[in-house]
């Protein structure tokens, strides 16, 4: 299945611009890209939302949005410019010599469609007079390639019907069935969860092994970033800051943002404040007791059970760490906390107050005890809201007699806690960035000096640079105010930056608990240390040792 | 906090450059910027503020008749000229245009509330509730709303207040099936949960979350609604179940028009408050499309 090698780089980007016209004018979106993908290499493509990275891969494509055009520079493919190519020359490249893989492999499928019909097409597009039985077994055999089991019956199957990683593969294997030399891969694995995104990188590591594919990686994970580039380009504002191979970059990175966006990264190994431990004694700020939520009981069906008898407590002043993968239960329990989940057996306490037994009224009351910070501040806040009515809104709902001038002090005040202009209570949150929103959010959460503060996913949603700040406002706050806090993240690194103990759940269920550092560098069970393992180290070197010892499920 | 001037976050944040001011003065700002809007706001202004006036305006009583000068062209003594009894034709649009303005607004302001209302409480507690208001829309829709008004007027008698109220009790469920469906997927919304999250009381998240989302299409088909109460308030008088003669609305002055003489020879007679109702109409909805815009904050740039 080895190709020659070409003698020029399938793929070679020369200074690059592109603008795109606005009503206020013209946006200078890329300028001078330049980067080339060789035979068998992946290239990263690394930066934060906005830099451009996505753009570029639109651009080699030809499928910009409206309004962009590229203004100056050569896209050469195998000695062709993309860039200057009549549109049906570049429909016959397009899916056929160079695929795309895209994030979101909800959307990227089409709901109505059999998984295996929506593959067939892809190659039958670009091959209108194969029989249909050829393409079907066409399709049979790179379902296979990607790691599909059962291939020629689940391809029968719909999108709704596969889970999340093999929804992915099948858009992997929608990219590759008209065997490309170039896939340009754009987040496709920042949907999913860790474990399941260790096993889609091995995919695409196999492929560009077995058929020398030319892989552009597209990317915001550093340590995604350390696990499968060859060669790494860095871009920030439309332009190329640095570039590399992948050893040098992560050993000795030369461009100050290049510095930054590696030191933002949470490293597992040199953080964790060794801090006293608090005496048993003191009383827990959170009490959950065989908690067991379920949804959609009725008299007549057993419900969905979420949670299944899970105990475990935050003592005052601490932040306990809850991770576990999608579907583990772990931000169930974080809603039935603040009332968004049913309780339906067990105990939650806080402080002193029997959550459970609230109803109405009572319910609404206790909730002045807790705050909570959602996962996407970009939701959470709503858009007709100025940031000072946000913040407000938990000071209206509890201090009913607070004046509007003492309203709004408390407003400046919290602005300030969390690091932000007193002046911006009349902005509009889309006026703000994505971290600014998010420590409106803590603000919110804070407003009522809660004893308990739950964090869902606070910073998932943010690019690592911007969560590194947050994440230091958010201890700061902790530390200084003292509240205690249940943190639901995904993240690892991020959990043992910020919790002394470490709560790991699979399928509603406890599996492993203990101190937050020795469970993340010594899992005791097999579930935890599939997790710790999957989640990639922003290093290529201790990554690629890690690849010889892992069992890949291709 | 001084001590935190120079923190490792500040080195992110970056100020946005709008220069300061009041959210509500940039939605002003939003709205003026849109000359449809503009000219329909002055239309209106113009049409209500001669309604109003048409006491003092008008040249002569609406309901004057003068058998003498019978459907004369437009004159400097008329200047729309007469109708088939004789009354000037401008008198009758200013006095007109009170009972349709007033029919169309008020007809469509309560309809806009009462179905909002209804939609957003359906929307949000959901089960019981939707199933009785949403069953009540549905027998609403399908209620043959001319026939009704026919029957209450031979029953109740015709009037104005009767008309708005008939008409509203007809048209609320068009904006309460729109305001249900809004709220269907804003109570999904993460801000609506953080505000059940921290405790805030139902009517607080009706009145500040979801009635504020509601607006944008609710305000559309208001404008729509006020076109919809006009005519029909014409189609009405026009079957006579509506305003009685001889006082005059724009839509029993189209009555005359029944004739095709009247219609090619005498256009005097239909055209103005032909003209009347589009140009009221047609404003309603520039500024409905104006205010959607304006009130939504993401709108600035």
């Amino acid at each position: 299945m080895t190709k020659q090698t070409a003698p020029t780089p399938p793929l070679a980007v020369h200074d690059l611009t592109l603008d795109i016209s606005t009503p206020q004018g013209k946006v200078r979106i890329l300028e001078d890209v330049a980067f080339e993908v060789r035979p068998g290499e992946i290239v990263g493509i690394v930066g934060e939302s906005g830099s451009g990275k996505s753009m570029t891969a639109l651009s080699v494509l030809r499928i910009l949005p409206a309004g962009a055009r590229i203004v100056g520079g050569r896209i050469e493919f195998e000695g062709v410019d993309l860039a200057t190519l009549s549109s049906g020359r570049m429909r016959r490249i397009r899916g056929r010599r160079i695929a795309m893989v895209f994030q979101d492999h909800m959307t990227t499928l089409d709901p109505v469609i059999s998984i295996g019909a929506q593959i067939e097409e892809a190659y039958r597009i670009h091959h209108p007079r194969v029989p249909r039985a050829k393409a079907r077994e066409k399709m049979v055999e790179t379902l296979e390639l990607v790691g599909v089991p059962d291939a020629a019956d689940r391809s029968k199957q719909y999108p709704h019907q596969w889970s999340g990683g093999m929804r992915q593969r099948a858009v992997i294997a929608m990219a590759l069935i008209n065997d490309p030399d170039l896939i340009i891969a754009d987040e496709p694995t920042t949907a999913l969860d860790v474990t399941i995104q260790a096993e889609i990188l091995a995919v695409l590591r196999e492929l560009r092994d077995r058929r020398s594919l030319a892989i552009m990686l597209i990317t915001h994970d550093m340590g995604v970033i350390a696990d499968m580039a060859d060669r790494i380009v860095v871009m920030k504002e439309g332009k190329v800051v640095e570039m590399a191979e992948a050893h040098a970059l992560f050993s000795s990175p030369e461009h100050p943002y290049t510095r930054k966006l590696l030191d933002a990264v949470p490293q597992p190994s040199d953080a964790t404040p060794e801090r006293g431990r608090v005496e048993e004694a003191e009383p827990a700020a959170l009490q959950v007791s065989d908690l067991v939520v379920e949804y959609h009981r009725s008299w007549r069906r057993q419900g969905v059970r979420a949670v299944d008898g899970v105990s475990f407590s935050v003592p005052a002043g601490q932040v306990l760490g809850l991770v576990g993968e999608s579907g583990s239960g772990k931000s169930t329990i974080g809603k039935a906390i603040v009332g968004l989940a049913p309780i339906t057996a067990g105990s939650i306490r806080v402080g002193d107050v029997e959550l459970k037994a609230l109803r109405g009224g009572q319910a609404r009351a206790a909730r002045e005890r807790f705050g909570m910070v959602f996962q996407d501040p970009a939701s959470s806040l709503n858009p007709r809201m100025t940031i000072g009515e946000c913040i407000a809104e938990p000071l209206v709902a509890h201090r009913r007699t607070m004046s509007r001038t003492a309203r709004h002090a408390r407003v400046v005040e919290l602005l300030e806690q969390v690091q932000l202009p007193a002046a911006w209570t009349t902005r509009f949150p889309h006026e703000l960035s994505g971290g600014q929103r998010q420590r409106v959010g803590i603000a919110r959460a804070l407003a009522l000096d809660p004893e308990l503060l739950i964090a869902d996913e606070p910073t998932s949603a943010l690019d690592v640079s911007v969560q590194a700040a947050v994440l230091e406002v958010f201890q700061d706050l902790q530390q200084r105010l003292g509240f205690s806090c249940l943190f639901i993240s995904h993240d690892l690194a991020v959990v043992e930056l910020l919790s002394e103990n470490v709560v790991v759940l699979q399928q509603g269920q406890i599996v492993e608990e203990g101190n937050a550092r020795s469970v993340l560098n010594d899992p005791q069970t097999e579930y935890a240390r599939r997790l710790v393992d999957a989640a990639p180290f922003p290093d290529p070197a201790r990554q690629r040792a890690r690849h010889v010892t892992r069992i890949t499920n291709v | 906090m001084t001590d935190h001037g120079h923190s490792p976050a500040s080195t992110v944040d970056v100020a946005p450059t709008s220069q300061e001011s009041s959210p509500d003065k940039l939605a002003w700002r939003r709205f003026l910027k849109n000359p449809v809007a503009v000219i329909g706001v002055l239309a209106l202004l113009i049409t209500v503020l001669a309604s109003v006036l048409a006491p003092v305006i008008s040249p002569y009583p609406p309901n004057a008749i003068d058998l003498g000068n019978v459907r004369q062209p437009p004159s400097a003594d008329h200047l729309l000229g007469t109708d088939s009894t004789g009354r000037d034709v401008f008198s009758r649009l200013l006095a007109g245009g009170q009972i349709s303005l007033m029919v169309g607004f008020l007809a469509a302001l309560m309809a806009v509330a009462i179905g909002t209302l209804a939609g957003v409480v359906a929307g949000w507690f959901g089960g019981i509730v939707d199933g009785i208001i949403s069953r009540i829309i549905d027998i609403m829709l399908s209620v043959p709303a001319v026939l009704v008004i026919i029957v209450l007027a031979g029953v109740i008698g015709p009037s104005v207040p009767m008309l708005v109220v008939v008409i509203a009790g007809l048209a609320w469920p068009t904006p309460a099936r729109i305001a249900r469906g809004v709220v269907l997927s804003l109570r999904e919304e993460e801000f609506v949960q953080a505000a059940r999250a921290l405790g805030s009381r139902t009517g607080f998240i009706i009145f500040r979350h979801l009635v504020p989302g509601v607006l944008p299409p609710i305000v559309v088909s208001a404008t729509l609604l006020v076109a919809e109460a006009v005519l029909l308030e014409s189609s009405l008088s026009f079957l006579g179940a509506g305003v009685q003669p001889p006082e005059s609305s724009w839509g029993n002055m189209l009555n005359e028009a029944q004739s095709l003489t009247v219609l090619s020879s005498m256009p005097w007679l239909w055209v103005p408050a032909g003209l009347m109702i589009a140009v009221t109409v047609l404003s309603a909805m520039a500024v409905g499309d104006g205010v959607r815009d304006a009130i939504d904050p993401r709108k600035n740039n």
